[in-house]
């Protein structure tokens, strides 16, 4: 994979065609200064990502017309997502206006602006916002001391940064994208070009509207679903240096003097994302005891053992690895990050996998994470503590595949695994989770409503609702919370609204158990009928028959109905 | 560089920029070929000063008449 950074290229995407399998996104970009170029290099940029990208470029400096007056042209276009940029530049042109009482207090002003567009916004329409942060900008009138000075345009820059961060943590819909940090990779003279600003208002150079653009563009993608969840690595020469079988233990390169810094630093970077909930795995051409043994044995190694969910080393080709890898961790191909030093086999493993993401690692390790920073494959709206855990419960999960594969049969498996069930009604701690799984669960999903954090609040606080949430623990760990229950009360049935289950959990007994539930609840609660219903969508095929298997009746359109009194309740090795 | 040299490296911009051979001389301007507007002048002007390895200024920019014109400062410039 390779990133087209050039503007005339991405341009020149505009007008390509899009096909069946590009995802439709679409995007309005609101500015104070001209934002033509920007939304060309945005729609070019998207077209790489297989996003057919619908940009209404609204007129620029009309943000008042277009954020408050609900009937807008903005609003009108009724898009997924608003691109607010409001820039350093047309900023400072309003900052030299001021008098010293009105500079010293800029920042302030300017958040307050901010914070009344974005609740515009919301109250107006369920577009996403997203909030490009300000470039740097040093008005020289004061030389570094300004840095230290209120009254200085570069100090009140930097408050605003920090206050559109401290912001946008407390508003849920709003992204802050890092358009400074990209001033400072480029730096601000390949960035921002004069001439251009006072003949077409652009302040954003054609060198750097393609990573302007790639950066929404980046969480665009994850909004579409477009996640990447894992790492799989090779070991040598990508991990440290030299070769493990020939170069022996301690003859390696890694820790804290030469080349060995460069291999040490990748590898704190990537403990980095393993804390952050990004899952990491090996698979290497190695006997697995010399593979394992500086993880076990030397002492300057960033990573150990219990870092990686799945460690696999033999002589197969890589490519039958990586798909036994995604196998065992059971996510998408799409999801996954091949990182080998080794174009040879980069190449074999990319042509055999298209989906797999392989990125064209530099030559010079002292690049690569330079590389791969550039490339930005991590971005994510999201971050909680439970996901620095993921990369433990992917261990457990691929601990149990060894234990059933010693196991006689399935039953006996599941015997041993003692697994134990909690069914619990949405309280404070869960919600934010809750709504997450109805995001993101796809395959066993009966009818795929997505909920925001609000609507499961409103929803846990309404009588009309019965909520539950399904957490499982077995004698290797927990699964976590890994099911959703809404159930509907109707006049003389439950109306099954959400029903849902994370794929990590399937064929253990928990569709089961959860079926057992549903009927104790309607019993305890009196009602005679549960009603079920299944919404296909391209994903949960798996569950089309789910309601019959569980002894539901099929009265048609989709619609099972359940005669409460008639239910068998259903083995399962699961405790309660 | 001479006058030839600089219209065989413009020709080859052109052509990049607006996706076919674009017939250049002196008297060429804007409006003589298809998709030359104010955006695509910018990408223009940019890719020029890249390849020349040199700035027109503001000025020339938006007043620059014709090829001929382009064609003098890129050579005083370069």
């Amino acid at each position: 994979m390779g990133l087209v950074m050039d503007y005339l290229a991405l341009s020149k995407n505009c007008k390509k065609k899009t096909d069946d399998s590009f995802l439709n996104y679409s995007l309005a970009v609101v500015g104070t200064s001209s934002t033509q170029l920007l939304s060309c290099a945005l729609k070019g940029y998207a077209y790489e990502e297989g996003i057919a990208l619908n940009v209404f470029d609204a007129p620029y400096n009309q943000l008042d017309a277009q954020f408050l007056d609900q009937d807008s042209s903005l609003y009108k276009e009724n898009p997924n997502a608003i691109l607010l940029y409001i820039s350093s530049e047309s900023l400072q042109t309003e900052f030299a206006a001021l008098d010293l009482d009105a500079k010293k207090d800029f920042a302030n002003t300017v958040m307050n602006r901010l914070v009344k567009y974005w609740d515009a916004i919301t109250k107006n329409s369920k577009a996403k916002i997203l909030q490009y942060n300000f470039v740097n900008i040093n008005s020289s009138i004061f030389g570094s001391y300004g840095i230290s000075l209120e009254y200085s345009f570069e100090y009140q820059i930097s408050k605003l940064n920090m206050l559109l961060m401290d912001n946008a943590q407390n508003n849920s819909g709003v992204y802050v994208v890092d358009l400074n940090n990209q001033q400072s990779l480029i730096g601000r003279n390949s960035f921002y070009d004069d001439k251009f600003y006072y003949v077409a208002k652009m302040p954003i150079s054609t060198k750097a509207l393609p990573y302007a653009a790639k950066i929404v563009i980046d969480v665009i993608k994850i909004f579409l679903g477009k996640i990447k969840k894992c790492i799989i690595l090779d070991l040598d020469n990508t991990l440290w240096g030299g070769v493990i079988g020939d170069d022996g233990l301690e003859n390696i390169q890694i820790g804290e003097l030469g080349i060995g810094q460069a291999y040490s630093d990748f590898q704190r970077w990537l403990k980095s994302l393993k804390q952050r909930g990004i899952i990491l795995a090996v698979c290497s051409k190695n006997e697995v005891e010399i593979a394992k043994l500086p993880f076990e044995k030397h002492p300057d190694m960033v990573l150990r053992l219990d870092d990686f969910a799945c460690f696999v080393a033999n002589w197969d080709n890589k490519a039958a690895n990586v798909i036994s890898i995604q196998k065992t961790l059971n996510i998408g191909m799409d999801s996954i990050v091949f990182i080998d030093d080794n174009p040879f086999e980069r190449d074999q493993v990319k042509s055999a996998i298209p989906e797999l993401c392989v990125p064209d690692m530099p030559q010079d390790a002292a690049l690569y994470v330079k590389y791969l920073k550039e490339l930005n494959l991590f971005e994510t709206v999201s971050f909680s503590l439970e996901d620095s855990k993921r990369n433990d419960l992917y261990r457990v999960e691929a601990k149990r595949l060894e234990l059933e594969k010693d196991s006689v049969n399935y039953d006996d498996y599941l015997k041993n695994l003692e697994m134990e069930a909690k069914c619990s009604t949405f309280d404070s701690f869960s919600i934010p989770r809750v709504s997450q799984l109805t995001q993101r669960s796809n395959q066993f999903n009966l009818r795929t409503i997505r909920y925001s954090v609000d609507d499961i609040e409103r929803i846990s606080k309404d009588d009309n609702y019965i909520t539950r949430y399904f957490n499982l623990k077995d004698k290797l760990g927990e699964y976590g919370l890994i099911s959703v229950l809404i159930m509907k009360k109707e006049n003389d049935y439950l109306f099954i609204d959400t029903l849902l289950m994370s794929c990590r959990v399937l064929k253990r007994g928990m569709e089961e158990f959860i079926f057992n539930s549903i009927a104790t609840i309607a019993k305890e609660l009196g009602y005679k009928k549960v009603v079920g219903e299944y919404i296909k969508t391209e994903k949960n095929a798996m569950v089309e028959n789910l309601y019959t298997t569980m002894g539901y009746e099929d009265v048609g359109n989709n619609r099972f109905v359940l005669d409460v009194d008639n239910y068998k309740s259903k083995n399962t090795y699961i405790k309660g | 560089m001479n006058r030839e040299e600089v219209y065989a490296k413009l020709s080859e911009i052109f052509e990049d920029v607006f996706d076919k051979k674009v017939e250049l001389n002196e008297e060429t301007q804007a409006k003589d070929v298809d998709g030359w507007d104010s955006l695509t002048h910018i990408t223009l002007i940019a890719r020029i000063e890249d390849a020349f390895d040199m700035k027109f200024t503001m000025h020339e920019v938006l007043n620059m008449k014709n090829l001929g014109e382009m064609v003098d400062i890129i050579i005083r410039e370069s």
